[in-house]
């Protein structure tokens, strides 16, 4: 009733084109940004800023630079968490070396750097494809905490390899408290979101996408495929890069190399595949999925259990929200094989057609 | 039915965050942020469990400490650095006071609470593991990595290597082998090992094994060219047993490995069989159940069924009574504190950082508490947040751990500087002032 795009026309090629060509979409994002960027930072405490809403931006932003690279040119990767540790690592050599480095310029300059990994790493996906290429990419995983560890440089010839992230300042403002914190890490995801937005809906996006869909058939349409992939790669590990060192700057503090295990990797593949493979609001809804429910599970079991004043051994009730968060992404996966973002589109749709169906 | 479901999560949502409103006075909040999920979940249940005993030990024979009852909340960190700053997060304005103490039991988890702890000023207890550096009370002031730190227990380890081969001296062109798991835990040892192979002339050969440890054919094939004295085992989870076995195969005594106290559990050898008799491990805390203070915990906290272990078994065990150390430690600054700032109040993060700075267990007081031989004595200051405890080593005879040194006092000549300079560095990188300690009060 309300969810209707009736009587809006669009009479410029601009209109047509913008990324919420419904008014009610824009008037829903404008509101969301509102409440994200001034309600949330009046309403929320400390424990929503540094234990929830920090980490789960930061999570998104890695899952979508992962969704660039899986997602939109179908490239598989297992080295996300590696492209993050060079974002963090090098963001932290750069303040430490470099005096008056501007912050966001490191973050900007440790994207790079992780850029510049990920097209070497990105070299076997001319060759290999699929499985293959996310062996490949494991490699990557291995190679780079190995040489953070080898190499004392990395972290400043600390003696167990840990790096501690300094004081963050922008124009002489300094970023102190959990909620400017997490100010600092919504701009910076919401800026590299729209971009990706709307790289996606470019020439560049869309020859990542006829790569993905079939990558002969693109070659033979004049799509150069080495330079989609590496640009891929590129991109990809660019955004893991700038998570990482917002990871490591406004997220712990103080991080070791292997707080970006492999571990971390399959987690934000996780995040993709069940919030949407080639899906910008996927790699949202995913990173949600997968930092929140848990956390709420052990909540809701802390709440049942007290409530009911049972006496339940703790180990069964930590193993058994691993099974219910286990059993949930194979509930959600079954209903929807193409994540969140889908069951959201879909139920756009029938919202448009509602109440009258037919 | 869906806004009862959506009433019952906000509900819980609300219940959550801010159930600690509902404060009462005369209790004392002890976060219990550990993990009884995954592989590493031996250590976290037990050293968990055994705290929890403690505290419940106090609440049922003493009635708390002068009256104030110590309350607990699990929280599951699964050994995640995430979940256990979640954790954190969760737990610090929990009970009167917020949470008095916070032991992160995971190297990881306690980097990711050094700046958050210290500005929210709730002390970080990171007992024989963590930050080998904090141990410099002035640039650290709310970590305190207590009774004895890696760098320290190292010292103490070749010290007992020396009276093994009869006398410092003979250390010259021995060789020693260190199998480290290749993580910020396992690199810890290797400049001190350097330091210490310059000084008393024998050869050290750092020979990492990747994450988590359970393939080392490589590593002992190497071992057994090197044909070294003594291995160093500084392992942890899988990566024990997985050396042992590897040893037996390669024919090198047991007797001549010597492991970390990470390595030195019953979970540790126990699945490894009679390829671990023999095996040595350093300690700062011994297993049994003959402590009076142990006999306690059996007759006033499991004898009334209220004990945190599922499995009795494991009452006595190395992270069982590593637990008790803990909550002995906990509690003995509670009590400094009330003593300092009002006997029968909760005391809050910051009094608990003046009392733990100013902690000081002995023989006395140790005998007092029924735990004599469990844990050697301990002196904290501000310089010295570490407690310079000596370390003891133990033995398996394939059943269990038996002591089979003295306490070996720890070398600070050569950890001291150490500790200073890397401390200096992280003070320098974060633009801090140390504390003046001789200002402290």
């Amino acid at each position: 009733m309300l969810y209707r795009e009736a009587g809006q026309f669009k009479s410029t090629y601009a209109e047509d084109q913008q990324i919420f060509p419904i008014r009610q979409d824009r008037i829903a994002m404008a509101a969301l940004l509102g409440f994200a960027f001034v309600v949330v930072p009046l309403i929320a405490n400390q424990y929503w800023f540094a234990a929830i809403l920090t980490p789960l931006l930061i999570f998104a932003l890695a899952a979508l630079g992962l969704n660039i690279l899986t997602g939109y040119a179908g490239q598989l990767s297992l080295g996300t968490a590696a492209f993050m540790a060079v974002g963090a690592f090098m963001a932290y050599n750069f303040e430490l070396r470099v005096p008056g480095m501007p912050i966001l310029v490191s973050f900007a300059l440790g994207g790079l750097c992780a850029a510049a990994v990920g097209i070497v790493f990105g070299l076997p996906s001319l060759r290999i494809k699929g499985f293959y290429l996310a062996v490949a990419t494991l490699a990557c995983q291995f190679f780079v905490l190995w040489a953070l560890q080898r190499f004392g440089w990395f972290s400043n010839h600390s003696t167990s390899g840990v790096i501690t992230a300094g004081r963050i300042e922008i124009l002489g403002y300094t970023f102190q408290s959990a909620a400017s914190k997490y100010l600092l890490t919504l701009g910076v995801v919401c800026v590299m979101a729209l971009l990706a937005k709307n790289l996606m809906r470019s020439e560049t996006g869309r020859a990542f996408m006829a790569v993905r869909d079939m990558d002969v058939a693109a070659s033979v349409i004049g799509i150069p495929i080495m330079k989609t992939k590496l640009l891929a790669f590129a991109i990809s590990s660019f955004y893991c890069g700038v998570a990482g060192a917002l990871y490591a700057f406004c997220y712990l503090g103080t991080v070791e190399p292997e707080a970006f295990n492999l571990d971390l990797s399959f987690r934000i593949l996780f995040m993709i595949i069940i919030g949407g493979v080639g899906s910008i609001l996927g790699s949202f809804l995913g990173a949600a999925f997968i930092t929140l429910l848990p956390i709420f599970l052990s909540l809701l079991f802390g709440a049942v259990s007290h409530g009911l004043q049972m006496d339940i051994s703790h180990a069964v009730v930590s193993n058994v929200e691993l099974i219910i968060f286990g059993g949930l992404i194979v509930f959600f996966l079954i209903v929807e094989p193409h994540g969140l973002a889908r069951l959201w589109q879909i139920a756009k749709e029938k919202l448009r057609l509602w109440p009258f169906p037919h | 039915m869906k806004h009862g479901t959506l009433a019952l999560v906000a509900g819980i949502a609300v219940a959550g965050f801010s159930g600690s409103a509902l404060a009462q006075a005369k209790e004392q909040f002890i976060p219990a942020n550990f993990y009884w999920v995954g592989p590493y979940a031996p250590g976290g249940s037990g050293f968990g469990g055994g705290m929890i005993d403690y505290f419940a030990l106090l609440n049922e024979r003493d009635g708390g400490i002068n009256g104030v009852k110590l309350t607990w909340e699990k929280c599951e960190t699964e050994y995640n650095n995430a979940r256990g700053v979640e954790c954190y997060e969760r737990s610090k304005k929990k009970g009167p006071t917020g949470a008095t103490v916070i032991h992160p039991l995971s190297t990881g988890i306690t980097y990711s609470l050094i700046e958050k702890a210290t500005a929210d000023k709730i002390p970080v207890i990171s007992m024989g593991y963590g930050r080998t550096d904090a141990s410099d009370g002035r640039v650290f002031p709310y970590i305190f990595p207590l009774i004895t730190n890696y760098w320290s227990q190292n010292t103490a380890k070749i010290k007992f290597i020396g009276q093994k081969e009869g006398g410092m001296d003979k250390l010259k062109g021995k060789k020693i082998a260190n199998l480290y798991h290749d993580s910020a835990y396992g690199k810890e040892t290797i400049a001190v090992l350097d330091l210490q192979a310059k000084k008393y002339g024998f050869e050290v050969t750092h020979i990492a094994v990747p994450h988590p440890g359970n393939e080392q054919q490589a590593q002992w094939l190497q071992i057994r060219q090197l044909k070294p004295d003594w291995v160093i085992l500084r392992g942890w989870g899988v990566m024990n047993p997985t050396a042992l076995k590897a040893a037996q195969r390669a024919g090198y005594p047991r007797e001549k490995m010597i492991g970390v106290w990470w390595s030195g559990a019953e979970e540790d050898v126990i699945p490894a069989g009679d390829s671990a008799k023999g095996f040595i491990s350093a300690a700062f805390n011994l297993p049994g159940t003959s402590f009076p203070v142990m006999k306690d915990v059996q007759k006033h906290v499991y004898g009334k069924n209220k004990g945190d272990l599922d499995d009795k078994s494991r009452i006595g065990s190395i992270y069982h009574t590593r637990g008790i150390v803990a909550g002995i430690i906990t509690t003995e600054g509670i009590r400094k504190a009330q003593e300092r700032f009002g006997k029968g109040q909760p005391v809050t993060g910051e009094q608990m950082r003046w009392a733990l700075e100013n902690l000081n267990i002995d023989e006395k007081r140790l005998k007092e508490l029924g735990a004599v031989g469990l844990m050697a004595p301990l002196k904290v200051s501000c310089m010295d947040h570490e407690g310079g405890a000596p370390v003891k080593f133990q033995q398996w005879d394939g059943k269990q751990w038996k002591p089979i040194s003295d306490w070996i006092p720890t070398d600070q000549s050569i950890v001291r500087p150490m500790i200073e300079a890397s401390a200096a560095q992280y003070a320098k990188e974060k633009n801090i002032t140390p504390r003046d300690c001789s200002k402290e009060k």
